[in-house]
This record gives C-alpha cells, structure tokens and sequence, in this order.
C-alpha cells in the first residue's frame, strides 16, 4: 500500500513539475515583455494565462516530421532522454522536512550529478541523429560546454559537502537551521549557479542553440511535440538548478512563518525569475570566451574554494 | 530481486557493444551496460560506487568517445569497412584469450560457494576513509598516472598547432 501511494506521489510531483515548467514558457515571454518595455503575450485567458493552452494544442497540431536521413531511434530517443533525466533528478529534492519521493537517498547529491551529466546525451544525441550540419554543431558545442561546466560544477558543491558532512540532500538542508550555506560558501553558490545555467544551457550561455549563427542548434530538425519536449525540458531544467541552488545555500524549506512548502517555493520562483532576468540582460559570449572562462577562471577558483573551505574546516 | 535482471542487461548490451558495426549506436550500448552496472553496485550495497559509476564512465568518458566519434563522422562505408576488418582469422585471436578468460573466470565461480550478499550499505564517508588511509598509496598512483596521461595530451595539442 505504501509503494502505491508512493508511486501515486511521485507521479503527481511529477506531472506538477511538467505543468510548471510549461507554465514557465509564459511566464517568461510575460516577463521579458515587461524588461523589454513591451507586453508580452497577454490575449489568451485573463492576462495571457492560458496561452501555455492555445501553445499546446498548436504543437499537437503541427506534422511530427522525422527527417528521412536521421538515424530513426536516436532521433526519437533524444528528446526523452532529456526530459527523464531531468525528471528522475527531482527525485531527490527534498520539497519540505517530510517530503520528497527519495529525499534520503545516502547519495542524493551525487544522484543529481549524475543525472545532468547523462542529460548531455540527449543533446548530443539530437546533434547526432538529425544529421544535418547545424544540428551537429549544436550537439558538439552541447557535449564540450555541459563537460566542461560539470566538472566545476561538482567541485563547487564539495564544499557545502564537507559542511554539511554528508551528500544526503535533507541532511545538508538540517545543517542550515543556523546559517544558510550561501554566506560561508558565497564563492560556492555563484560558481554552482554559473554552472547551472551553463549545464541548463540558458542565456548567457545557450550557445548548442545560438540561433544567430546555427539555426536552432540541436533541435534544428525537431518539429511538434518532440521540439516541444525538449522546450519543456529545458524548463524542468531550470526549475531543478532553482530547487538545488535553494536546497544547497539557501536553506531549502526554512524560514520564519510561513509554512515550510510556501518558503521553499518561494525561494525557488526567485531563481526562476533571476534566470528570466539573466537572459533579458545578458549578452551571449563567443564559445571560445566561455570555454577559457569555465576552464581557466572557474576551475582554478572552484579548487580555491574547496582548499580554503578545507583549511576553515581544519582550524575551526 | 533486481540484481540478476541487471546483471543479465549488462552481459547482454555488452555483447551488443562489442559485436555492433556503427561505433554511436555501440557506445549508446555501453552506457546502457554501464547503467545496468550501477544497478548492480547499488543492489549490492555500495551506493557511492554506483553514483561514481554513472558520473565518471556513463557521463563523462563515455561522452567523450561519442564527441570524438561524431567528429569522425562516420557513415555507412565506415561501417563496412569495419566489417571487412572484422572478418575471416582476425577473430581467433581475441576469441581464444576470451575463451582462456572465460574458463578461468568459470572455474573460479563454479568452485566457490557465491559469497552471502552484504547486509548494510556502505556509506559514502567510509569508502572516503578507507580510500585515503589502507588506499591511500593506488590513489596517489592513480592520480600520478592521470598527470602523466595530462602531460602527454597537452603535449600533443600543442605540437599539432604548429
């Protein structure tokens, strides 16, 4: 009876993620009109809330085209691949004290490690079997930034490991009732969050996409609902880094008077809005710009980080 | 329970791998048998190594040969060229040091009584410990290999941009 009901749970978690993520391709539209000083789509249902609605019928809508000279499986395997690992990573979310789907897995930190380094394959993947020229380029760039930036990545959450003494994910949010891990892993959390956009592939860094230059990167020869996957994952994508990026330095579900649920969410959409924020205002760097940046800027110092966290360890 | 359904996956897509003629389609395969190795490590108890597992083959090295593979750009006369490689006496070599492998590994299990499955898990903390304290001299040899193998590739790069 419990496995049922936590199979029931877990779908029902999951299928809120998939409906927020969804919901986010409005919000952000919405909100990069305000930035941008223009409305952004508001006909459809009271301010344009129901456009995610009229959006979804119109790409069920759309001919499903598999081009004839992709390599038939891959091609649709891709985009699933990206939405499950990125689906299967917020099973170890800890939502609030008692919930969660695994929430105490002794690895869960690693659990999420290693479901975004396998949710590389799906962009390559993409690259790959669509056979064309851009898309290809799409997925190499894809493959070289998400190696590049996990390894930082990893290395920078090792320090709120050693604080916290453990990778179980509700163990490093206890380890915040007194201070949030944001203040003494300041350098942490901005190389983690650098990062996660990086490994999310949002502005500034959606080079595999940059559509000045490749089309649409490695979804060039997705149409319908197969595009709409990987649009969708990337929005799972975003809402993930958000939920670590708050489990990890920003004390997860705590916080005075409200109810744990209501805070956790509540830090969450503030990460969700800075990403929007990010790509309003950001620029897109040259790929050679941000491969130097991610390998001589940002692994040197993530590696300051964990030595400097060791030594205040030690003498502490 | 699930141990031997991912036991059985890993042989399986290993054979496939090895077997394939379209080097992405047998690098895919691999991940799968990698995956179902992690699998494995888990049921047994050993958490860390089965994260360690996907992080480190499945998510990093692995993407590498795939990245260097779609750079190749192989097609269908790479695969046939691969098959013409594969044919005639060229097998009798790997399929006789396989065989030698296979029949020790045999006899080893079918003299030794399965040793009973470990009841706790091994935490993370104490695979950390055992490897920097008993281990400590193969991390450190490890890791000098590494450096050499980083060496030797800077080296590389840079002749080849001359």
């Amino acid at each position: 009876m419990s496995v049922t009901l936590g199979i029931f749970g877990a779908v029902a978690l999951l299928l809120g993620i998939v409906i927020l993520a969804s919901l986010l391709t409005w919000v952000e539209r919405r909100l990069l009109g305000f930035w941008q000083d223009r409305l952004g789509p508001n006909r459809v249902g009271w301010q344009g809330t129901l456009q995610i609605v009229a959006d979804l019928v119109k790409i069920f809508f759309k001919e499903d085209w598999t081009p004839a000279f992709a390599d038939k499986t891959l091609f649709v395997a891709a985009p699933v691949i990206v939405m499950a690992t990125v689906l299967l990573a917020f099973a170890v979310v800890p939502l609030t004290a008692g919930s969660g789907i695994a929430p105490d897995l002794n690895v869960g930190l690693l659990f999420f490690l290693a479901m975004t380094s396998l949710s590389v394959y799906g962009v390559v993947l993409a690259g790959w079997a669509s056979n064309s020229k851009f898309a290809l380029l799409g997925g190499m760039r894809a493959a070289a930034q998400m190696m590049s930036y996990e390894v930082f990545m990893g290395l920078a959450v090792m320090g709120v490991v050693m604080l916290a003494g453990s990778f179980d994910l509700r163990e490093i949010v206890r380890a915040q009732s007194k201070l949030w891990f944001c203040v003494p892993q300041f350098l942490g959390f901005v190389l983690f969050l650098i990062a996660g956009i990086a490994e999310a592939h949002r502005l500034p860094f959606d080079l595999p996409e940059g559509e000045n230059e490749l089309g649409a990167g490695f979804h060039t020869e997705y149409s319908s609902m197969k595009f709409g996957m990987f649009f969708v994952g990337e929005y799972a994508g975003i809402v993930l880094i958000s939920a670590m990026v708050v489990v990890l330095y920003f004390g997860g579900w705590m916080g005075p008077l409200l109810p744990p649920a209501i805070w956790f969410a509540l830090k969450v959409t503030a990460f969700i809005a800075f990403f929007i924020l990010l790509r309003a205002a950001l620029p897109r760097p040259r790929y050679d710009q941000l491969m130097s940046y991610g390998w001589k800027l940002m692994l040197p110092l993530s590696i300051l980080n964990l030595g400097v966290t060791g030594a205040a360890i030690l003498a502490g | 329970m699930i141990f031997w359904p991912a036991a059985l996956l890993a042989v399986v897509t290993t054979a496939i791998a090895v077997t394939g003629k379209n080097p992405v389609h047998a690098l895919l395969w691999f991940v799968i048998s990698l995956l179902a190795m992690a699998v494995v490590f888990f049921e047994l108890g050993a958490a860390f190594a089965a994260a360690l597992e996907v992080i480190v083959y499945a998510g990093a090295i692995v993407v590498l040969f795939l990245f260097v593979v779609m750079m190749l750009s192989l097609d269908k006369a790479a695969a046939l060229r691969e098959e013409s490689w594969t044919k005639g006496p060229v097998w009798l070599l790997p399929v006789g040091f396989t065989g030698m492998l296979g029949v020790a590994l045999a006899w080893q299990m079918l003299n030794t009584a399965l040793p009973a499955r470990p009841g706790r898990a091994v935490l993370p903390a104490a695979v950390g410990l055992k490897l920097f304290s008993t281990d400590f001299l193969a991390v450190e040899m490890a890791s000098l290999l590494l450096l050499a193998g980083l060496v030797a590739a800077f080296h590389l790069a840079r002749e080849a941009q001359k």
